[in-house]
């Protein structure tokens, strides 16, 4: 696996005896396997998360890498210098359409940017 | 474009001549002329990037599922870097999208959509079908993928699951459909050519006819 890892997998080797220090959204916030909400946000104008995911509960398959800038951003030609991830989300379609007619372990797929992720707290249930 | 020979449906195109731009070629113009006015691109670059777009057809797709069912190591490489693998073929990337490769299994069958817009795999497939950019397909592979299925012919089991990948950013999806199990004595020349373009954006099977089968054996 290359491009797309895990952030266990990213973070292993050398840079804690470095001391590398990272730059700010160079690390993936998420790692693959935490549970995340797509937030409820209804932002005007240029955006890529599709409004049929917005609340919805995924978990994370894989951070994808390398970081990236914010499309959404880039769309008015804002992104000098600012990168962060993508990761790949799985949501059940059951999670996402009351009443789904198919089988229960059908899911969705998809890449949402780490701005549009929050991490799902178990108070919130 | 009205020369090109491609693999894909589409009605005839209108010849402009006669009948006045309508609202989106004058957009188009316009646009296209403030771009080279400014020196943002140069005249010649929609041309050239539409030539680009052309050489890329389906058949590039079926050469690398191919190589990937003869090929064990080819096809770790495939699904662990899908751009890698497709440029070691010699298929290059002219934008910066990534490529995950989405392998059928007994367990999962895959299906691709952009529910935005078109986000397509154009490198390795060249231009998405008509169908595939309308919203009745958008939407329905998210929201029933099954019936949509159905009415390609193609039935999945419910103890299979279907995993629907939406691209919406920079990533881009191709299917490795399952290699037909009459196929042993193929080669990859003719695995490459049972491979077609919806079975790589995963609303159909690769099959095998019979008859056909017998053929590639002598």
């Amino acid at each position: 696996m290359e491009k797309i890892k895990t952030a266990d997998e990213s973070n292993a080797g050398t840079q804690i005896w470095l001391g590398i220090v990272k730059a700010t959204g160079e690390e993936p916030i998420f790692k693959a396997g935490d549970v995340v909400r797509i937030s409820m946000r209804f932002p005007i104008g240029h955006f890529r998360v599709p409004n049929y995911i917005r609340g919805k509960r995924g978990v994370v398959e894989s951070v994808i890498e390398p970081a990236a800038i914010n499309n959404e951003e880039e769309g008015y030609g804002r992104n000098a210098g600012k990168k962060s991830h993508y990761y790949r989300i799985a949501i059940p379609l059951s999670e996402i359409w009351d009443g789904y007619q198919g089988a229960p372990n059908d899911g969705l797929r998809i890449e949402v940017f780490e701005t549009w992720l929050e991490r799902f707290e178990t108070e919130k249930e | 474009m009205n020369t090109h020979e491609h693999n894909h449906d589409h009605p005839p195109i209108e010849e402009a001549g006669g009948t006045a731009p309508d609202y989106f070629e004058m957009m188009e113009t316009a646009v296209r002329e403030l771009l080279i006015e400014r020196r943002l691109i140069e005249p010649d670059d929609i041309r050239r990037q539409i030539e680009v777009l052309d050489s890329r057809t389906p058949a590039l797709g079926g050469k690398v599922v191919a190589r990937a069912w003869v090929d064990p190591e080819f096809r770790a490489r495939l699904l662990a870097d899908g751009r890698h693998a497709c440029e070691e073929l010699g298929i290059t990337f002219y934008d910066d999208t990534s490529l995950i490769v989405l392998e059928n299994t007994d367990a999962v069958h895959n299906l691709i959509v952009c529910t935005l817009c078109s986000c397509y795999p154009r490198p390795v497939l060249g231009l998405p079908p008509d169908w595939y950019k309308l919203k009745p397909y958008r939407a329905r592979a998210v929201k029933e993928p099954r019936a949509l299925l159905k009415e390609f012919g193609t039935l999945i089991p419910d103890e299979v699951e279907i995993r629907v990948s939406d691209s919406t950013a920079m990533v881009r999806y191709l299917v490795l459909p399952q290699r037909p199990e009459n196929t042993v004595n193929f080669t990859e020349e003719q695995l490459a050519a049972l491979v077609t373009r919806d079975a790589m954006i995963g609303v159909i099977r690769v099959n095998v006819d019979p008859a056909q089968g017998k053929e590639a054996v002598q």
